[in-house]
């Protein structure tokens, strides 16, 4: 009996088994998933939960419901990959073997990395909302809001979502201006890169509407720590950011153990070849969704449209064969620009994200980096798509591929 | 791809004007970058640039600063006193090297 074990039942992890179970036959291959949590988070959700959009129970399922049967579900927490001995090791003691590794554990916020983040003001007047428990802390804080200095910060990238902290802005300004207290707030926008995007066309456009908001918008600032007593962050070329609520996403990092298990780069994510996600180091071990180091967005569209190609190359990598689908970093992202509008991104590791219509070339019915109601629509039908499409592996009709049909190059120089 | 004489020898660089070749590189290349973007090298310059040079024949890609800071030894603080604002950007410029990425 050959064994495949996958760690962590987020989206990759579950998106894996869903395929492949179907492909591997019961008699030859034993599907072991484990997962730490018994609740799969929609975690695109987390960014309406602060503005009362969507409520905590819309966000949740169990997450047993989305492991197929034939897969055994363990409820467990990793201590360590023993990648010599095709081994890993639970925190209870438990030891499990495997023929073939899928490292599916994501990728998290780690406030404690930036000194002063996690401290006094944590979850009082310093935020954030890539955690179930953050979002949901964060809307009690915002329900309490009368005005002041709100400030949007992004400690280092690469983070999950890249384009999240900018929705966040966008939904802020919408949410407090509806509430006749955009006036009185002070909205900045806090970033190490040099605009509001990493790629040059979105960032020009991104950067345009932070401008139209009359949000400020503070450049190339790394953080040194945050000082929760004088309630301002500071950066290592000793400029201030006073707050009264930062809203901040702290420092992203792969789990521990893959640090322990000498698996992982300085942030822990597993080295992978970019277009197969075949670990460097070793043949038996790949890294799905935001684990792995390939310098795509860390994104649950990256995480799908890789899922795509994958079983096939899986299926030839245990016979021996070479894998032939090779994946191009593609990303596909609504960007929520608040008042019920949204722009969407399609890009990949070489074609940064271009204005146009997707998926149907010249139709749409979606516009690419242009702010329309449809684009809204698409972001919130999404949530019913991830749950009943998506994580259960059914084929979305989309290519997994990007393709330049459809975008407008004009604007590249 | 565009070339520049730098320090009486001709590279190849790209549309920032970062090196494009590893080879191409050298003190004296490096000292003339440097000077480009308003630094003078000290020998702590010098150190940071080194390892950034040897990182990236092993790795095959630019330590952040992060990296340069865990894994070389030299604080961020530090690097951002000796290339003022951008470290980043500044030291693998004057190290002949792309810029790190991470900017996904």
């Amino acid at each position: 009996m050959n064994k495949l074990l996958v760690l962590g039942a987020g989206t990759a992890g579950t998106m894996a088994v869903n395929k492949l179970r179907p492909k591997l036959p019961e008699a030859q291959w034993d599907i072991t998933i484990v997962e730490q949590q018994s609740t799969h988070y929609y975690q695109p959700g987390y960014l309406f939960i602060p503005f009362g959009t969507y409520q905590p129970d819309e966000v949740t399922k169990p997450t047993q419901r989305f492991i197929p049967e034939g897969v055994n579900l363990l409820q467990g927490e990793i201590d360590q990959v023993f990648p010599d001995e095709n081994r890993v090791l639970l925190c209870d003691g438990r030891s499990l073997d495997y023929d073939y590794l899928l490292i599916a554990t994501g990728t998290t916020p780690r406030p404690d990395e930036t000194p002063g983040m996690a401290e006094g003001e944590w979850r009082k007047s310093v935020h954030e909302f890539y955690t179930f428990e953050g979002a949901t802390a964060l809307a009690d804080t915002l329900k309490r809001w009368d005005g002041g200095r709100l400030v949007v910060h992004v400690t280092e990238m690469p983070i999950k979502c890249p384009v999240a902290p900018l929705e966040f802005t966008f939904l802020a300004d919408a949410f407090l201006t509806q509430r006749g207290l955009r006036d009185k707030t002070e909205l900045t926008y806090v970033t190490p890169l040099e605009g509001a995007f990493t790629k040059p066309v979105a960032s020009a456009h991104l950067g345009d509407m932070l401008n139209t908001r009359g949000v400020h918008v503070e450049p190339d600032f790394m953080i040194e720590s945050v000082d929760p007593e004088g309630k301002k962050i500071v950066s290592y070329d000793e400029r201030e950011v006073p707050f009264d609520l930062l809203v901040t996403v702290p420092l992203n990092m792969g789990a521990d153990y893959i640090a322990k298990s000498g698996l992982g780069d300085d942030l822990n994510y597993v080295p992978v070849d970019p277009f197969t996600l075949l670990s460097k180091e070793h043949e038996n071990i790949f890294a799905i969704g935001d684990a792995s180091d390939i310098p795509a967005s860390k994104a649950g569209s990256v995480a799908h449209f890789a899922m795509d190609l994958f079983p096939e190359n899986f299926l030839n990598h245990i016979q021996g064969l070479p894998m032939t689908q090779f994946f191009d970093g593609h990303a596909n992202c609504f960007v929520e620009s608040g008042n019920n509008k949204g722009l969407l991104i399609d890009f990949n590791y070489d074609t940064e994200p271009l204005p146009g219509k997707y998926p149907l070339p010249g139709i749409g019915p979606f516009s690419l980096l242009k702010e329309t109601e449809i684009n809204h629509w698409g972001k919130l039908m999404f949530r019913w798509m991830y749950w009943n499409l998506l994580l259960p592996g059914k084929e979305l009709p989309l290519p997994a591929l990007m393709s330049m049909a459809g975008k407008d190059t004009a604007d590249l120089s | 791809m565009p070339t520049a004489t730098i320090a009486g020898q001709e590279v190849q660089i790209n549309d920032e004007g970062f090196l494009t070749e590893y080879d191409e590189w050298n003190e004296d290349v490096g000292a003339e970058l440097a000077q480009n973007i308003g630094i003078a090298m000290t020998d702590q310059h010098w150190a940071v640039v080194k390892f950034l040079r040897e990182d990236f024949k092993e790795k095959n890609q630019t330590a952040t600063t992060r990296r340069v800071d865990k894994v070389g030894g030299f604080p961020t603080k530090l690097q951002f006193q000796l290339f003022p604002k951008k470290p980043g950007k500044k030291m693998s410029y004057v190290a002949g090297l792309p810029k790190p990425h991470g900017c996904v």
